[in-house]
C-alpha cells in the first residue's frame, strides 16, 4: 500500500518500506548526511538528516524513520515534512558546528579536500564561523593495513567503515572502542585488516579520516579529468572511473553499477594503476643474437610477416591473454583464418570450454543479481572470494539475509560466509550428481538453486567430466523450477575470456588448443597478452608477443609488439555473466606503444590479406556480424539451458585430485598487477599474515 | 503525610527479615494466584486505572506502556526490569533489591502474566554487587518454593534471570539496556520501532523500573481506587523519596505523591542544614533535572506535573539540597562531568556537545570567561536538546540549562571577579 506525504509542500505518494530519506529524494529533495549510505545498514547517529514532521514536537532523523511510521493524521491528512524550516536549518547548523568543534583544521593537507562531505555541507548547511575557544581532542593513529591511510583526528565516528567491513567485506575487524569522546575506530587488536575489498572504506570514509595510502599527496581532485571505464582484473567487470592527470593515471575508484559491482571495487581492480607505469612495452623489440634490440615498427612488422608468411600454417598458433579486448582478438583471429590457420585458442588456463555448446555452457548464468534470489548455493572448484572478489560480497549480502544454504566442494577456504564443506575433490561432486549426497536433495529443494563451477575445476585433464557432473546437478536442481531460472554458472577469472568464447577464438577443424601448442614443435606462436603459460613447452619456436607489459610472454619472445593498457583503449570486454561492457580511453599508451587492433590491421596487409576495415567502427560492425552477443552492451539476454544440456552430455572420468582455485595469490594474477609495487607488496603481508606472523606498520 | 497503613513498602529499611519468610510475614506472596486470576487485562486496566506512571524517571503511564504488549504474537514476549539505578542522586531501587527482593519479584510475576512474558531479566547495575547476591539468593528461594520456575503453584511459568552490566550509566536507557543484555556495546537504538514491537532480542518486551514492577501486587491487592486516592489526579499514589544532599538526615522515605517539598525535607530528613533559609538550590528528581532556586521551593510540591510546569521534573525523585554553602557553578560543572564521561558516543550532539559543555563550565567555574559565553552556552544546549538518538542528550543538556536560567547572576559575578583579579595582576606588573 503506497502511502502519502506532502513534502516541502509537495504531495507525493512513496512505496511501503521506505525511509523518509528515500522519500525525500523521490521528492527530489536533498537530504545532508555522513553516516547514511544506500547500501549499508542504518546507523543514524550523525544526526545531520534531521527533517521536521508537523506535529511532533522534536525532529526526526529522516533516515532511520519508516514511512510507515508517519500515517496520516487523525483527519486523514497526509503528514506534513519539512526539510528546511528554521528549526532544520539550525539543527543542522548544530550538527555541523558539534563536528568541526574536534574536527582538525587539516584542509590544505588533506587528501579528502575537494572531494570532502563535510566540507561541502559545512559550505551549504554549515554555521559560518566558530565558537569554539577550548582545545580539540586529539586521536592516535592505527595501523588498518597498507592501503588505508589513518587521519583519526579527522573522524566524525560516522561508523561507515565499521558497517562496511562486517557487514559487506564480511571481515568484521573494525569496530569502535571506548565511550563517548574517547570513542576510536580501531582494529582492535592493531592489525592490518585482511580483506580483498577492504580500500573501499577509503572511498566512504566522508571525511580524511582514511584515505588511500599509495594515492596519499600525489593529486587534487579537480586536476584530475574522470573517464567512466570497466575493470579487467577479473572477470566480474566492474564499472570504474579513471581519473587521469596528463599522461598518467592516477587512481582507480569505483563507479555505481547495481547489477555488477554495486558500489566496490576489489583492492586489486583499484590499485593496479601505479602497474600502469611500470614494466610497460614502449617499443617494438626484435631478439637478435639473444638479445633484444630496439627496432622500429616497419622492421617489427616485416619481421613478424616474414616469420607468419614462411611457416606452414599448420603450425603457427595463436593464444589470447586475460586482458585482450574483443576487437583485437577479432581482428587476430580474422587474420589466422585468412592465413589458413586453425590453431587458435583463448583458454588460457585450459578450460575444457567449448563455445560450439551454445552459450550457457560458459556464462554465470543467474546473474550476479540473480544470486540475491537464491536460497541455495553450490561451490564446485573455486574460491570466489579472490577471484571474484566483489561478486562474493554479493553471496555475502545475500546469505546476511537468512536462509542461505551454502556447501562447497574444493579446499576449505575462509569466505566470510558459512558452508558446508561436503569434500574436496570429483568423487564428491559424483556423489552429489547421483543423489548419494544429501546436498543434492538441498538443491531440489530449493526454489533457485546455484552451481558455481571455477576455472580451477574445469581446467584439469578431468574438465569436461566435471563440467558434465557439475551441469548435471544443476539440471537435476532445476527440474520443475521457475523456467526463467538459470542456476548453471561458470565463474571465469579472467576478464578477457567469454569474449574469446563468443568470438570462437578457439581451435577450429583439426586444430591445436593451448596445451597442444604447448607440446613443442610449433614454428610461430602469436601471443596477445598471454603471459599465464609455461612457455619452455614452446622450445624453439618464434613467438610473437604483443602486449602492454614485460612479463613472462616478453621475455619468452623473439618479437615484441607493444600495445595498450586497458586504460589506454576502447575496448569490449565481455564479463561472466556475458554482460558486453566497453572500455573508454583514459589516457594514451606509452612511447610508440599502439592500440592492440592497430598492429594487427597495419600487419595484415605485409602478409597479403588486408584486414576490411580502417577504422573501429568498421572492425566492430565485422564483430558484430560474428559475435552478435558483443553488441549487447550493458545488458545481459538470458541464453536457456541447451548449453548445460549439453554440457552434461559429455563424458569422461574424473580423477582424485582434490580442487583448488586457479587464482594462486589474489594479488599477482596478471601481467599489470605483478607490475605493481603496491600489489607486491599486499602480496608480501597477506602471506606473512597467513604464516600466522605479525603484520607491522611499514613507517 | 503518608499513613502506615497506605505505607507499600514495609521492610524499606531492612530492620526486618529480607528473606521469603519474612517477606510473607509481611504480605508477600499471599494468594499471588487470585491476583493472576484477574487476568491479563484485568490486570492491566486496574494498573491504568490507578494511574501509576513510571518510577524511572520518564513517568510514562505504566499501564498504557503494558498494553502495547501484543495479545497474540508468535514471538515470546519479555519483561525486562530496569535496576540499573546510575542516576546520580537516585539510591531506591538499591534498597528495594536489598532488603524487598521479594516484592520485586511477586511484582515480576504479576506483570509477566499481564503481558504474557516467560521470562524476566532483570538488569543490574554492575556496582550493585552485594544487591546482586541477595536478589539472586531470593530468586533461589522463590524457585525453590515453586512460586516462579516452570510449573510453578501460579500457573504461569516464569524464569527470572538476573543479568549485570558493567558500568555505565548509559545501560539504564531502556534501550540500550537491551543491546547490552543482548552481549553487544550499550548503544541505545533508534526508535520507532519500540521495544513493544521490536525488543530483546528482536521480540516485543517491555522495560520497567523495578520501583514501578515492585508497587503492582500491591496495587491489585488494594485495589486501583486506593492508589489512585493517594497524591494528587494524573500523578497518584506513593513514591520513594531519596533525600541528599545539605540536610540534616539524609534518607530515603516512601512518601504520598505531591506532598510539599518543605514538608518531606524537614519531617522525614531533619530540614535543611541551617535552617529552610539557607537552602540555595534544589535537584528535585536525580541530577539530569534542572535546578530550582531556594524561592521556588517554598510551595514547591514534589510531583511530575508541578514540576514540568517549572521547568524541571520529578524523574526518580531523588532530591539533593543545596544549602548557601555549595558553590552552584562547580556543581553544575561537576555533573556536566559526569554527562561527558557517561556519553556513549553514537550520536553527534551529545559526544561532542557534552564535551564542550562541561569544557566551558569548567572556565565559567573559574570566572574565565566573557558574559556572552552565557548565551553561547544556553544555545549549544539547545543544540543537543532534542537531536540525539536518546533522552541521554536532553538529560545532560538540562542542569547546565537550569544553571543558566537560575543563576546567570552567580556566573556573572565570577567572571566579574576574576576579570577584576586579573587586571590587577596585570596592573601589578
Amino acid at each position: 500500500m503506497p502511502k502519502q506525504l506532502i513534502i516541502d509542500g509537495q504531495l507525493i505518494e512513496v512505496e511501503d518500506g521506505l525511509t523518509l530519506i528515500q522519500a525525500c529524494e523521490q521528492a527530489g529533495v536533498a537530504i545532508p548526511r555522513f553516516c547514511y549510505h544506500e547500501r549499508l545498514s542504518i546507523a543514524g547517529n550523525c544526526r545531520m538528516c534531521l527533517v521536521e514532521v508537523v506535529g511532533m514536537p522534536k525532529p526526526v532523523a529522516s533516515c532511520a524513520m519508516g514511512v510507515n511510521d508517519l500515517p496520516p493524521n487523525k483527519d486523514g491528512s497526509p503528514k506534513e515534512i519539512k526539510t528546511n524550516s528554521p528549526m532544520i536549518k539550525k539543527a543542522r547548523e548544530g550538527v555541523l558546528e558539534f563536528l568541526l568543534i574536534n574536527h582538525p583544521l587539516d584542509c590544505p593537507i588533506c587528501d579528502q579536500g575537494g572531494e570532502c562531505d563535510l566540507q561541502d555541507q559545512t559550505l551549504i548547511y554549515g554555521p559560518g564561523g566558530s565558537r569554539f575557544q577550548e582545545n580539540k581532542r586529539a586521536v592516535e593513529e592505527k595501523y588498518l593495513g597498507p592501503l588505508i591511510r589513518t587521519f583519526m583526528n579527522r573522524c566524525i565516528h560516522c561508523t561507515r567503515c565499521v558497517r562496511f567491513m562486517t557487514e559487506v567485506a564480511g571481515v568484521p575487524e573494525l569496530g569502535a572502542i571506548g565511550r563517548g569522546e574517547d570513542m576510536e575506530i580501531t582494529t582492535y587488536l592493531q592489525k592490518g585488516i585482511l580483506s580483498e575489498v577492504s580500500a573501499n572504506v577509503n572511498d566512504l570514509c566522508p571525511v580524511g579520516a582514511l584515505t588511500h595510502r599509495p594515492w596519499s599527496f600525489t593529486a587534487r581532485p579537480w586536476e584530475l579529468r574522470h573517464t567512466e571505464s570497466i575493470d579487467v582484473m577479473d572477470a566480474l567487470g566492474s564499472a570504474i572511473r579513471v581519473d587521469a592527470r596528463g599522461r598518467d593515471v592516477m587512481r582507480i575508484l569505483p563507479r555505481n553499477n547495481d547489477d555488477v559491482n554495486e558500489e566496490w571495487i576489489s583492492d586489486k581492480s583499484r590499485h593496479v594503476a601505479d602497474g600502469l607505469r611500470t614494466q610497460r612495452l614502449d617499443q617494438p623489440y626484435a631478439r637478435k643474437n639473444g638479445r633484444f634490440e630496439p627496432v622500429t615498427w616497419d622492421e617489427a612488422l616485416r619481421i613478424a610477416a616474414e616469420r607468419l608468411t614462411t611457416a606452414r600454417p599448420e603450425r603457427i598458433g595463436a593464444i589470447a591473454g586475460d586482458l585482450t579486448a574483443a576487437e583485437e582478438m577479432f581482428a587476430l583471429k580474422d587474420l589466422m583464418r585468412r592465413l589458413g590457420v586453425v590453431n587458435l585458442d583463448c583458454r588460457q588456463y585450459g578450460e575444457h570450454l567449448d563455445p560450439a555448446l551454445g552459450r550457457s555452457s560458459y556464462i554465470f548464468n543467474s546473474t550476479v543479481n540473480g544470486i540475491e534470489d537464491a536460497d541455495a548455493l553450490l561451490i564446485v572448484g573455486s574460491n570466489p572470494r579472490i577471484e571474484a572478489a566483489v561478486l562474493n560480497t554479493r553471496i555475502l549480502k545475500r546469505w546476511r539475509r537468512g536462509d542461505l544454504k551454502v556447501g562447497l566442494i574444493g579446499e576449505q577456504i575462509d569466505l566470510t560466509y558459512p558452508y558446508e564443506h561436503l569434500g574436496a575433490g570429483a568423487q564428491t561432486l559424483a556423489e552429489v550428481a547421483s543423489g548419494r549426497h544429501s546436498f543434492m536433495q538441498v538443491l531440489a529443494d530449493a526454489r533457485r538453486p546455484m552451481v558455481i563451477v571455477g576455472s580451477g575445476a574445469i581446467s584439469r585433464s578431468d574438465g569436461a567430466a566435471v563440467l558434465a557432473l557439475a551441469a548435471q546437478i544443476a539440471l537435476n536442481a532445476m527440474e520443475n523450477k521457475a523456467p526463467e531460472w538459470n542456476g548453471f554458472n561458470v565463474l571465469h577469472a579472467a576478464a578477457g575470456r567469454v569474449a574469446g568464447l563468443d568470438l570462437g577464438f578457439v581451435p577450429g577443424e583439426g586444430g591445436r588448443g593451448v596445451l597442444d601448442m604447448l607440446k613443442g614443435d610449433m614454428e610461430v606462436v602469436y601471443l596477445l597478452g598471454a603471459d599465464e603459460l609455461d612457455f619452455d613447452g614452446l622450445g624453439d619456436a618464434f613467438v610473437i608477443y604483443q602486449g602492454s607489459h614485460g612479463d613472462k610472454g616478453a621475455h619468452r619472445a623473439d618479437l615484441i609488439l607493444p600495445a595498450a593498457a586497458y586504460t589506454e583503449k576502447g575496448g569490449t570486454y565481455v564479463n561472466l555473466e556475458g554482460r558486453a561492457q566497453m572500455t573508454c580511453r583514459s589516457v594514451f599508451p606509452p612511447g610508440e606503444a599502439k592500440e592492440d587492433w592497430t598492429i594487427l590491421r597495419a600487419l595484415s596487409p605485409l602478409v597479403g590479406h588486408k584486414l576490411p576495415y580502417d577504422d573501429i567502427q568498421a572492425l566492430r560492425a565485422a564483430m558484430y556480424q560474428e559475435a552478435p552477443a558483443l553488441m549487447r552492451i550493458g545488458t545481459v539476454k538470458p541464453e536457456g539451458l541447451e548449453g548445460v544440456k549439453a554440457l552434461a552430455k559429455r563424458t569422461g572420468s574424473t580423477g582424485t585430485a582434490p580442487f583448488k582455485s586457479i587464482v594462486k595469490d589474489f594479488y599477482l594474477t596478471n601481467p599489470i598487477a605483478r607490475a605493481s609495487a603496491i600489489m607486491a607488496e599486499l602480496s608480501r603481508l597477506k602471506a606473512l599474515a597467513e604464516s600466522g606472523r605479525e603484520v607491522e606498520a611499514a613507517e | 503525610m503518608l499513613a502506615d497503613k497506605d505505607r507499600i513498602f514495609t521492610n524499606i529499611y531492612g530492620f526486618n527479615d529480607w528473606r521469603l519468610a519474612g517477606a510473607r510475614s509481611r504480605g508477600t506472596w499471599d494468594n499471588t494466584k487470585a491476583l493472576l486470576e484477574m487476568g491479563h487485562e484485568g490486570i492491566i486496566d486496574e494498573v491504568k486505572k490507578s494511574g501509576l506512571r513510571g518510577r524511572g524517571g520518564a513517568g510514562f503511564p505504566t499501564g498504557l506502556k503494558w498494553s502495547f504488549m501484543p495479545k497474540n504474537d508468535p514471538r515470546p514476549s519479555y519483561l525486562v526490569v530496569n535496576a540499573d539505578e546510575s542516576e546520580p542522586g537516585s539510591c531506591k531501587d538499591r534498597e528495594i533489591l536489598r532488603h524487598e527482593p521479594h516484592v520485586l519479584i511477586e511484582g515480576c510475576l504479576v506483570a509477566s502474566f499481564a503481558m504474557r512474558a516467560h521470562t524476566c531479566f532483570i538488569y543490574l547495575r554492575g556496582e550493585f554487587i552485594r544487591e546482586r547476591e541477595r536478589l539472586q539468593a531470593a530468586v533461589d528461594e522463590a524457585y525453590e518454593a515453586k512460586l516462579i520456575g516452570k510449573n510453578n503453584i501460579h500457573g504461569w511459568d516464569l524464569d527470572i534471570v538476573i543479568h549485570h552490566g558493567a558500568g555505565a550509566y548509559i545501560c539504564g536507557e531502556e534501550t540500550a539496556l537491551l543491546e547490552s543484555l543482548e552481549g553487544k556495546k550499550g548503544q541505545p537504538r533508534l526508535k520507532p520501532p519500540f521495544p513493544a514491537n521490536v525488543g530483546l532480542y528482536g521480540a516485543p518486551t517491555t522495560i520497567n523500573n523495578v520501583e514501578s514492577i515492585a508497587v503492582v501486587p500491591t496495587i491489585l491487592r488494594r485495589g486501583a481506587t486506593w492508589f489512585a486516592g493517594l497524591g494528587k489526579p494524573n500523578n497518584t499514589g506513593t513514591k520513594l523519596f531519596q533525600i541528599s544532599g545539605h540536610v540534616e538526615r539524609p534518607c530515603v522515605v516512601e512518601e504520598e505523591m505531591g506532598i510539599p517539598l518543605r514538608q518531606l525535607l524537614e519531617e522525614h530528613a531533619g530540614g535543611v542544614r541551617g535552617g529552610w533559609n539557607n537552602l540555595l538550590a534544589v535537584i528535585p528528581g536525580g541530577s539530569s533535572m534542572p535546578l530550582l532556586p531556594a524561592s521556588m521551593c517554598d510551595d514547591l510540591t514534589m510531583d511530575f506535573d508541578t514540576l514540568q510546569k517549572l521547568k524541571s521534573g520529578l524523574g526518580t525523585a531523588a532530591i539533593i539540597v543545596m544549602d548557601k554553602s555549595t558553590d552552584i557553578v562547580k556543581a553544575i560543572t561537576r555533573i556536566a562531568y559526569f554527562y561527558r564521561h557517561e556519553s556513549c558516543g553514537q550520536c553527534t550532539p551529545c559526544r561532542e556537545g557534552t564535551g564542550w559543555m562541561w569544557r566551558v563550565l569548567e572556565r565559567m567555574s573559574r570566572g574565565e570567561a566573557q558574559k556572552r559565553e552565557i548565551d553561547l552556552l544556553f544555545d549549544v544546549t539547545k543544540q543537543i536538546e532534542g537531536h540525539t538518538i536518546c533522552a541521554f542528550g536532553d538529560a545532560a543538556a538540562w542542569p547546565v540549562q537550569g544553571l543558566i536560567r537560575h543563576f546567570r547572576h552567580e556566573i556573572e559575578a565570577r567572571i566579574d571577579r576574576y576579570q577584576a583579579a586579573n587586571q590587577q595582576r596585570v596592573a601589578a606588573e
